[in-house]
């Protein structure tokens, strides 16, 4: 039995989720999908369901046409439709699959029964080739789970069942998985178990323990739901293409390799829910990616560290235990003033906390976390789509100013998907690394730029340049080491003013809606999505005095900051912590900032940010 | 890695104008000049070598070198000479480490840049002791050993790193006394032209808060009836008067004497470095008389670098993607006017 939590659902936060269950008619898809929306019901979602199952009560198994389905619409807002998209589809056969495919939006998740993928079922559905290997489903997040033989293995000890039973009860295992996805008790279910088997203990044993194995190995492989994400109204012309948030931060990277003319090294060690950089990084050896999988954390940094050194553009991913565990390699880096991106694709802590869920709140380690004075370079993006700018400019900014740049992202938009207009290498801004290879006289490692403060970047292989780097203080003219007390406080000086100058290579902030009034809606990083909205929809029903500012510069920020906020009465940060971003703003700015935080793995619901808002204003 | 004519540079190249800083009579004073006699002889450029250290006296050693270098943080060493060797294969890249270095804190990183088998070099300088933060016990110290965090006597037992390594499937070893300057710039020269990673454990001495510890394997009135200096492809003898030699007795080594119970020179094992069974090199590792210094094991294996550049290679030949945009703009996009 899984012990009764207090049942939190995500589609509390998201508009609106669209489940699509499909099998043959024979895989019991109909119960499925009943005892989820039921269970979805209950929980006081609004729920629309559509059943389709074929007019034979048993169609030939695996074929096309003995293909039966159900579709479940469940949502925080009025749901009045069974839904166009599919955004999740659990295909427990190829003819499901098949059939099924042309209503998932690309990006979205599909959940197979990879067991039943046999060359006999491929020939029925009329495949050619396995699309599960084929390539055909790379625009999907594709689970395959071998649910066949993982509800076999569920069902050994019970006495009393039959092949038949074994195999029709594999749907309560996809039934747990989704349980699990969207934050729901299999309890419900459990007790639907005992009414209805109530003369045969058997089957209740059987169906309860086959449901609890579906929910805890999506809990084991900390299966993340793809988060729904606001796309702007408005969009503008181009070429697009859905893209999920960790790809596009992938992307990112590769783009800026290739602008600057450098390799990409991947220092990464997997944890969720950073680990899908990884997984796309390594596909792109033809672009001479290295990516390399470390022992641990700290080689993950390390050994990105050495690239660095060495001429590469050079990143790590991680989430915020990891962060942790980098932290002093973080430092070294930022001594030893050598370009490197950090990506923090944040999750619920503290400590291990709610690696599926998302938060904000390594902001204050990102900024802090390591010993001494440390000022890195901090920056977040805002959405799925954006994940690609901002892991692009991270490598700009670290390769241009030679320095650490903590890229924050969130478990929310990593895993959420929205339309990104793709952008040629060509359009995208210059990146002018700082590699040095002529010679010249009396050269040192910190010789500088005089705007930037930037020093200069000489690689291993180049004739002339032999220097020594390293975790010690440095003499500000020679490089060697020195413990002279005045220098100490020089260098720690240049170190900081060198990322505050970076202030004069970022955009200004420009507040959305209204530029000045009674109230300003301030957040930061994957909040804009809800922020937005609510936002907006204020606007629109005549609140002309509230504004909405979003930050994706944290350090420094942007130069404008305190004109913005001089315009309006009152300004209320919201964020997904306990307001740390407020407190850096308080440590910038002396005036009133109001707070609105949530702190339970879930984004903003829509709701909330309306009622609050009001509220401030009223 | 592109190659100079031998003997272009001397040991002075290879220097720089810093002050070295280490106690008077150590032994990483001895090591520094055989590793910057060694490097004229291996024939690469100046440009080309790279030191990195990790943290403890030996990982100053970077900062009295005239080649590119880099002092890491505690441990972590390797994993950066990792990121430089793959960012730039081309490069000659030296690890400098301690016994609490590579042992303790960096005991991850060590046994699996062993495991990869990345092409780089690593001199492990061992003290059997903490020398920077003033004399407490090593993982590498011996049990019974006072020390000022064992004042009692230490009841952990010791690491021995030859045994660790080649546990952790090193491809190279070599263990050399921090008195015999000669023979180490000989193995440093054969560590450089290994493929793979290589292995040299120095037994250093630390004057200030170990000294003597080898004194009964290194002085010089005993080493050579203590010593079991090994070549491959030679006869394991050694002694003053080299009438010692190794047998094989049941599944344990045996010190016998030439010349006495009929035993000739023809029976004294001969030294097979290149083995890729470990298991006698593990036993040489082992041995406490003699002590076995000198190249132990060298087994010739893939490096990780040359699987990864075939693989490399292959996928490139074979991708439709020759730049971003072609990945960008491939399957399914749509067009918004």
């Amino acid at each position: 039995m899984i012990a009764a939590e207090k049942p939190r659902s995500e589609a509390e936060a998201l508009e609106a989720v669209v489940i699509r269950f499909v099998g043959d008619s024979g895989d019991g898809m109909q119960l499925t999908g009943t005892q989820f929306s039921d269970t979805s019901a209950m929980f006081g979602n609004d729920v629309a369901t559509f059943p389709n199952y074929p007019s034979e009560i048993r169609a030939p198994q695996g074929s096309l046409y003995g293909v039966s389905g159900f579709q479940v619409h469940i949502g925080s807002v009025e749901i009045s439709t069974p839904g166009d998209n599919v955004d999740l589809l659990v295909a427990m056969n190829p003819a499901g699959l098949k059939t099924n495919l042309y209503a998932v939006k690309p990006g979205q998740t599909i959940i197979v029964d990879a067991d039943s993928f046999t060359k006999k079922n491929l020939e029925k559905a009329q495949y050619a080739t396995n699309p599960l290997e084929d390539g055909s489903l790379s625009n999907y997040r594709v689970i395959q789970v071998p649910m066949s033989s993982l509800t076999k293995e569920a069902l050994k000890n019970i006495e009393g069942l039959d092949q038949k039973m074994i195999t029709r009860s594999k749907n309560m295992f996809a039934l747990g998985m989704v349980y699990w996805l969207y934050s729901r008790s299999p309890e419900h279910t459990i007790e639907f178990f005992n009414k209805k088997f109530k003369t045969k203990p058997h089957l209740i044993e059987a169906n309860t323990k086959v449901l609890n194995a579906g929910y805890f190995y999506a809990e084991t492989i900390e299966l993340i739901p793809n988060s729904y994400s606001v796309s702007p109204a408005k969009m503008q012309s181009g070429t697009y293409r859905i893209i999920m948030g960790n790809t596009a931060t992938a992307w990112g990277f590769l783009a800026a390799a290739e602008k600057s003319g450098l390799e990409l090294f991947l220092g990464s060690y997997p944890i969720t829910p950073a680990t899908d950089i990884l997984h796309e990084l390594v596909k792109h050896k033809h672009f001479g990616v290295k990516a390399f999988q470390a022992e641990d954390e700290i080689a993950g940094i390390t050994s990105a560290i050495g690239a660095s050194f060495a001429g590469d553009l050079a990143i790590t991913t991680t989430s915020g235990p990891g962060l942790a565990l980098k932290g002093e390699a973080l430092g070294l880096a930022m001594m030893i003033e050598l370009p490197l991106v950090v990506v923090n694709v944040q999750r619920g802590g503290p400590s291990t906390g709610l690696p599926t869920k998302t938060e904000q709140s390594d902001l204050l380690q990102a900024m802090y976390g390591r010993n001494g004075e440390s000022p890195v370079i901090v920056i977040a993006a805002s959405t799925p789509a954006n994940c690609f700018t901002y892991a692009y400019q991270a490598a700009k900014l670290a390769l241009e100013h030679m320095t650490p740049v903590v890229l924050l992202t969130d478990g929310y938009i990593a895993n959420g998907s929205a339309p990104w207009r793709i952008r040629k290498v060509e359009d995208l801004p210059e990146i002018k690394t700082r590699k040095v290879t002529e010679v010249k006289e009396n050269w040192h490692p910190y010789n500088r730029d005089e705007i930037t403060l930037a020093r200069d970047w000489a690689v291993p292989g180049t004739p002339g340049f032999e220097h020594r780097v390293g975790g010690l203080e440095k003499d500000q003219k020679t490089g060697n080491v020195s413990h002279v007390p005045e220098n100490h406080e020089v260098m720690t000086q240049v170190r900081a003013e060198k990322v505050k100058r970076v202030q004069s290579f970022i955009p200004d902030l420009i507040p959305e809606f209204a530029s000045e009034g009674d109230l300003l809606i301030v957040g930061w990083g994957g909040t804009y999505g809800s922020l937005h909205t609510a936002a907006k929809q204020l606007y629109d029903a005549g609140s002309r005095n509230i504004g909405f500012a979003h930050f994706n510069y944290i350090n420094p920020l942007p130069r404008n900051t305190e004109e913005v906020f001089k315009k309006f009465k009152k300004i209320v940060v919201c964020e997904l912590n306990n307001g740390q971003f407020a407190n850096i703003l308080r440590m910038n700015f002396s005036r009133e900032f109001l707070q609105h935080n949530k702190v339970q793995g879930l984004p903003f619901a829509n709701n909330e940010l309306l009622e609050k808002f009001k509220q401030i204003v009223e | 890695m592109e190659t100079v004519t031998a003997n272009k540079y001397t040991y002075k190249d290879f220097a720089n104008d810093q002050e070295v800083r280490w106690c008077p009579g150590c032994d990483d004073y001895v090591i520094l000049r055989s590793v910057q006699k060694a490097l004229p002889e291996m024939g690469v450029k100046k440009e080309d070598v790279v030191f990195i250290s990790g943290i403890g006296c030996s990982s100053r050693f970077p900062y009295y070198m005239g080649t590119y270098g880099m002092h890491g943080i505690h441990g972590r060493a390797p994993a950066i000479a990792s990121g430089v060797k793959l960012a730039n294969p081309n490069l000659s890249v030296w690890v400098i480490t301690g016994d609490g270095d590579s042992m303790a804190i960096g005991g991850n990183h060590f046994i699996h840049v062993l495991r990869r088998n990345i092409n780089l070099n690593i001199i492990l300088f061992n003290n059997e002791i903490y020398g920077l933060t003033k004399g407490q016990f090593s993982p590498t110290s011996l049990v019974g050993q006072k020390t000022k965090s064992s004042p009692f006597g230490n009841t952990q037992p010791p690491f021995s790193p030859g045994e660790l390594a080649i546990g952790a499937q090193a491809r190279f070893f070599a263990r050399i006394g921090g008195n015999a300057p000669k023979e180490m710039t000989d193995i440093f020269i054969e560590a450089e032209k290994f493929k793979g990673t290589s292995l040299v454990e120095v037994l250093q001495n630390c004057v200030i808060f170990n000294d003597g510890c080898y004194v009964k394997y290194t002085d010089k009135s005993v080493r050579e009836d203590k010593q079991l200096f090994v070549e491959h492809g030679k006869p394991m003898i050694f002694g003053k008067e080299r009438n010692k030699g190794l047998m094989l007795n049941k599944l344990k080594l045996e010190v016998v004497t030439i010349g006495e119970n009929g035993v000739t020179e023809e029976d004294i094992l001969v030294h097979d470095a290149k083995e890729k069974d470990p298991t006698m090199h593990q036993m040489l590792v082992r041995l406490e008389y003699p002590l076995v210094t000198g190249i132990i094991r060298s087994y010739d294996d893939v490096t990780l670098e040359e699987r990864e550049d075939a693989l490399t290679a292959q996928i490139k030949s074979k991708s439709k993607f020759k730049q971003t945009d072609d990945l960008f703009f491939s399957g399914e996009t749509y067009e918004v006017k």
